[in-house]
């Protein structure tokens, strides 16, 4: 079975789009610093390898109505990898679903948001998670859902590499494809890393491109901090109605990408920077262009 | 080898499709699409063992088949739920309320999705398949999960009752069911109210509070002990969560005796939900809790097993005789 190419046509972004996305993608990774520096304590690497894909999902491919978290006809985002919650509520802040005083809360007793994403309790967010593993299977009722009720929406579920490492995603990956689930959109954040070190030396996922093929999915391999590669990507899958399958995005990134002394420290999944480290973490995020 | 089969070989498929009592479930969820609901069943390889496969053939664009993964049915019903949908999920019941709690801790009970999960062929309603499909456990599980109601139907004519009455019940249900070959005890639908219990007579010696196919094992008892000069009532509580308060109360102010009757542990079921009751109201009613007795069951026919564990009518008449004459 081949892939189909990758679009290099009309699904690209303009340059002014992407400098747009960029600048986002930089808010992300400086508000889950901010954020984290209430908490004292955050998954800053998981974010910072996602912020290309929040960016581009959020304020390019997805279809949302700011303001509007339940629209029916919203394309739906689940996070299989939770813990990055952090990076995502800014976006939803953005958004206009969760006021500035609520994300300035974060953490403090009784707010909303915590670590992981809380659908009862913030509004933006599609559904819970915390527990990896669930989210493909979420994900899944959600499409079958929009199908059977003629809701033309896509789901797009971001998906940790070491998540891959749970069985109920191979489940998930099987229904799908049984059900020809092509308005599900899996993404794969594939930054190599999970709490006890390298996903290769804890529980190796590879081939991953040919395992989800051999599971039915359309399976695309991108770089996920190029945003035109990466945004050209994602629309092409949104617009692509002819495709009979679910469509799987591994996503090549780098844990802790933009602040270098992350990138190439695994002990940072879960940390704490300092205030004086912090200030220089965000001097680097914000003088380098990814 | 074409030669024609005996009349007495039988596939299980067709079995069960020719078992009325496997009706319940399936005709009920038709009449809740019937009446406009968005219903939607799903089930894990098993449709023949819980008659879904009449819904399926019903209304197949209604009908999900998960294959043999329990835990993506349970979480992708979440997911279903979340788009406007009623999902029922089936499968057996040791699986369900034992694979897939975390499941539905999170993604069901947690989330506030109302899907309905319906775990059959409960207790030791799988005779000699063994421990790994007997349930025994489940109604503990389901019972400490916030937000998660727990039913479990005497019959079958009361499970089509419950499961109609879901429809207004905008909360996760868990519902305990048989194999579809439960003694009947109510003849035509009853009235269903979720956490109420229904009296099956009152009695003074002792009120036998039972759940499931034990009901009908203690409304028997119940008869055969009158004959026998004992005042003996009934409670039939098919809502084990939230549970019937008031009626134990007012059993425990009645009768010198309570006695519990489950297909389930003595831990964590319908016995230690009566307990608790009167253990937060002070009541020093002498309780009996009859059930599987923190063991794992033997290999036997289900009815073998019922005898050997005391839970069909006879061994349930002896325990409670016990109980009175002790």
């Amino acid at each position: 079975m081949s892939d189909p190419e990758p679009p290099r046509s009309n699904h690209h972004p303009s340059p002014e789009q992407i400098a747009f996305l960029r600048q986002k993608a930089q808010h992300i990774r400086l508000e889950t610093i901010r954020l984290i520096e209430i908490a004292k304590v955050g998954h800053y690497t998981s974010v910072f390898s996602a912020a290309e894909i929040f960016a581009a999902l959020y304020y390019d491919v997805m279809a949302i109505r700011a303001g509007e978290p339940k629209w029916p006809e919203r394309d739906r985002f689940l996070m299989g990898k939770g813990h990055a919650a952090v990076g995502l509520f800014p976006v939803l802040a953005d958004f206009g679903f969760i006021s500035r005083e609520t994300l300035d809360g974060y953490t403090r007793l009784g707010s909303p948001l915590g670590d992981h994403p809380d659908m009862r309790k913030v509004p933006g967010v599609d559904f819970s998670s915390g527990s990896i593993g669930h989210a493909l299977s979420n994900g899944f009722g959600m499409a079958l859902g929009g199908r059977k009720q003629g809701l033309d929406f896509n789901v797009f579920v971001m998906l940790g590499d070491g998540e891959m490492q749970e069985g109920q995603v191979w489940e998930a990956a099987l229904s799908a494809a049984h059900h020809k689930m092509s308005s599900l959109i899996a993404i794969v954040d594939r930054n190599g890393f999970q709490l006890d070190g390298a996903v290769d030396d804890v529980i190796g996922i590879e081939p991953l491109d040919a395992k989800w093929r051999a599971f039915g999915w359309e399976v695309h391999v991108v770089d996920g901090h190029d945003l035109a590669a990466l945004t050209a990507l994602l629309r092409q899958l949104k617009a692509d109605t002819a495709r009979d399958r679910p469509a799987c995005v591994i996503a090549k990134t780098v844990k802790g990408k933009g602040v270098s002394y992350m990138e190439t420290e695994p002990g940072w999944h879960l940390g704490y920077l300092a205030p004086e480290d912090a200030e220089r973490a965000i001097a680097e995020i914000k003088s380098r262009e990814i | 080898m074409n030669q024609p089969l005996s009349s007495k070989s039988w596939q299980y498929r067709e079995l069960n499709r020719a078992n009325p009592g496997l009706n319940h479930l399936s005709d009920a969820l038709i009449a809740l699409v019937e009446d406009g609901h968005p219903v939607i069943a799903g089930s894990a390889d098993l449709q023949y063992s819980n008659g879904l496969a009449r819904f399926a053939a019903r209304y197949p664009d209604r009908f999900v088949q998960f294959g043999i993964s329990e835990q993506h049915m349970v979480s992708a019903a979440a997911g279903l739920a979340t788009t406007g949908m009623m999902p029922f999920v089936a499968t057996f019941a040791s699986f369900i309320g034992l694979l897939c709690v975390e499941q539905i801790r999170m993604d069901i009970a947690y989330c506030a999705q109302p899907v309905r999960l319906i775990g059959h062929h409960t207790g030791i309603a799988l005779g000699f398949y063994g421990t790994s499909h007997h349930a025994t456990e489940d109604i503990a599980t389901m019972r400490g999960i916030a937000d998660l109601t727990v039913v479990s139907p005497a019959d079958g004519a009361q499970l089509a009752a419950a499961i109609k009455a879901s429809a207004s019940h905008d909360r996760p249900i868990y519902f305990r069911i048989s194999r579809g070959r439960d003694p009947v005890v109510y003849d035509t639908e009853p009235t269903f109210v979720f956490g109420k219990g229904i009296e099956h007579g009152q009695g003074t010696d002792l009120t036998i509070i039972a759940c499931g196919l034990t009901v009908h094992a203690a409304i028997e008892a119940s008869r055969r002990l009158a004959g026998e000069g004992f005042s003996v009532g009934v409670i039939d509580m098919p809502t084990i969560k939230p549970i019937d308060r008031d009626l134990i109360l007012e059993a425990a102010s009645r009768s010198k005796r309570l006695m519990t009757v489950e297909e389930h542990n003595v831990i964590g079921g319908l016995g230690g939900a009566v307990a608790e009751v009167l253990a937060d109201e002070g009541v020093g009613v002498r309780l009996k809790r009859h059930g599987i007795y923190d063991e794992y069951s033997l290999i036997a026919p289900p009815t073998h097993l019922y005898a050997h564990y005391k839970l069909d009518p006879d061994g349930v008449t002896e325990v409670a005789r016990g109980l009175l004459t002790a």
